[in-house]
């Protein structure tokens, strides 16, 4: 997902870090955020990568990434160990979201997490109009082939931070290069939620 | 590239098992050069059967260190000693004892990882470095990168431990035991008095061989060797085996074989408590690397290592790069380790100098 939207998610997450913090990065790719992070807001980040030559580059980078699953990734590390656990992009390819999100929440203080809005309005008139699961530009692989296993909206996410307990602190909305205020759900194709709570 | 063969000698080594090794004499080379902030010094610490002869013409990581590689001689000032209890400069049990005029022997006292890096240590204060911008080795060589991130951790801003442990498990003991039975079985071994007699040569042999062996991987065998013939009765790989074992015979000691390899049985970083509790507050950056096919070495023992430190939240990188050499790769498959090296000494070298 990353590649298809290239940097603009990571103009958004760039704005909600503080600087001088201790970030997280879950799911780094090559570790381009953490670069820009470090340069920009001298930032003391960590990645979690899966994929091998991903890992090699993000290190070649001077990103301090670790190869392995980021789903049990989380579970090593200490309690709120850092300021902001990122996951950007990912959460729709996790096998269990909720266990991730509350290992988010259980080592840092904050969690980021951008997600593509699987309510946006093309999603909807595409499954609408051709009967079939949806292809669009925010959701760009064939059923067979995507790594994408769990389809959730603004308001699905926002239900489960009600549910959980948890408090969103922040939240963006994307469309294009715009930002997005009016019927998120409707209207956003990403959304970006930064949330506190116990995890 | 600038290069220096060079010897030391100290006056006295205090030894874990509480002897004192007095004088002890330390070969090393380095290459490139030291800049005037001292701040660019690489310590390069070998395996097993390595030497202090690193890189150039028949160096065991020329493929790793010089002008553009990954430990940039035009960048970093590279240093390379012979551990203690070798046998190619540095003292070792094939040393003369000053106390009596002949070599030690089985009565050389029995050394340490943590020995052999308290020597290193000394030879840095020797050359008024104060904080090494990094340690890397492989195998034998990663073991000496933790022990000094473990005991040194103020004078290193960085470990790159490759292919390695904390401790051996029970597989990588045996082997060694296969090694050290092998020799002591020659007859010419002789309790280990065998200086200036013939040589237990067969016996060392047939240690090196076992060693062999485990450093490949299944599919690098078979793609050298297959079931190709030497000759109408031997088989390519015993030939190339037998080559090996009695190549080795010519340039080292197998009293150092004993020692060194019991050096690194007993290595066991877990015996000073938890490996957690071992770095916490450890401000090193740290680098380890796998490799897929190396089953002596393999990953799960480097994952012990990332998962401790993790657990402490320092600051750790981990690849687990796909490589078909087996524990070998380190040395001969550079291409990948050759990239994330490179990338995160630079980073280490821009931090470190920021800091400063």
């Amino acid at each position: 997902m990353r590649k298809v939207y290239g940097r603009r998610d990571f103009a958004i997450i760039g704005e909600l870090i503080e600087p001088r913090t201790r970030v997280l990065d879950l799911g780094c790719g090559e570790g381009e955020l953490l670069a820009w992070l470090k340069e920009n807001k001298q930032v003391d980040g960590r990645g979690v990568e899966m994929e091998g030559a991903r890992v090699q580059k993000a290190i070649a980078r001077g990103a301090s990434v670790y190869q392995g699953d980021l789903e049990s990734a989380v579970e090593d590390y200490p309690d709120k160990a850092f300021d902001y656990v990122i996951l950007s992009q990912t959460l729709q390819e996790t096998r269990y979201p909720l266990r991730v999100l509350n290992g988010m929440l259980r080592v840092g203080k904050r969690a980021v997490v951008a997600f593509p809005n699987f309510g946006h309005y093309s999603v909807r008139l595409a499954w609408l109009l051709t009967g079939r699961a949806p292809r669009t530009d925010l959701f760009p692989y064939d059923w067979f082939d995507s790594p994408n296993i769990h389809f959730l909206t603004v308001l699905d996410f926002e239900a489960l931070v009600a549910k959980q307990g948890w408090k969103v602190e922040r939240k963006i909305f994307v469309a294009g290069a715009r930002q997005v205020t009016w019927m998120p759900n409707l209207m956003a194709e990403i959304a970006v939620f930064e949330v506190s709570g116990q995890g | 590239m600038v290069t220096e063969v060079a010897s030391r000698t100290f006056d006295r080594l205090e030894l874990d098992s509480g002897i004192t090794l007095a004088p002890v004499e330390v070969a090393y080379e380095t290459y490139g050069e030291l800049n005037a902030d001292r701040s660019n010094a690489v310590m390069v610490t070998h395996a097993f059967s390595g030497d202090a002869h690193a890189a150039g013409e028949g160096g065991w990581w020329s493929t790793m260190i010089g002008p553009g590689k990954a430990f940039d001689t035009d960048k970093y000032f590279v240093i390379c000693s012979n551990v203690l209890g070798g046998c190619r400069g540095t003292t070792g049990p094939g040393s003369i004892n000053p106390e009596t005029g002949c070599p030690w022997a089985m009565s050389f006292p029995q050394v340490t990882i943590a020995d052999m890096v308290r020597l290193q240590k000394m030879l840095i204060d020797h050359m008024g470095i104060g904080r090494l911008l990094t340690v890397s080795g492989g195998s034998m060589g990663g073991m000496q990168a933790l022990e000094w991130a473990a005991t040194y951790p103020d004078r290193v801003a960085s470990a790159i431990p490759i292919a390695t442990t904390a401790r051996h498990s029970a597989q990588q003991i045996a082997f060694n035991e296969v090694g050290r039975q092998a020799i002591m079985a020659d007859p010419d071994w002789n309790g280990g008095n065998y200086y200036g007699a013939r040589l237990p040569g067969r016996g060392l042999a047939v240690a090196r061989m076992v060693g062999h062996i485990t450093y490949m991987s299944d599919e690098s065998m078979r793609e050298k060797f297959g079931r190709k013939l030497r000759t109408p009765d031997q088989f390519e790989v015993e030939s190339y085996l037998k080559y090996r074992g009695y190549k080795f015979v010519d340039r080292f000691d197998a009293n150092s074989y004993i020692y060194i390899t019991r050096a690194m049985d007993t290595f066991d970083l877990t015996q000073r408590g938890a490996l957690q509790t071992l770095f916490e507050l450890n401000k090193a950056r740290f680098l380890l690397i796998s490799f897929t096919s190396d089953w002596l070495y393999p990953p799960y023992q480097s994952l012990e290592i990332v998962k401790a430190l993790r657990g402490r939240n320092c600051d750790v990188a981990y690849c687990n790069l796909d490589a078909r050499y087996g524990h070998d790769s380190f040395l001969v498959e550079v291409e990948q380790q050759t990239e994330v090296v490179r990338g995160f000494l630079a980073s280490t070298f821009r931090e470190a100098a920021a800091n400063a």
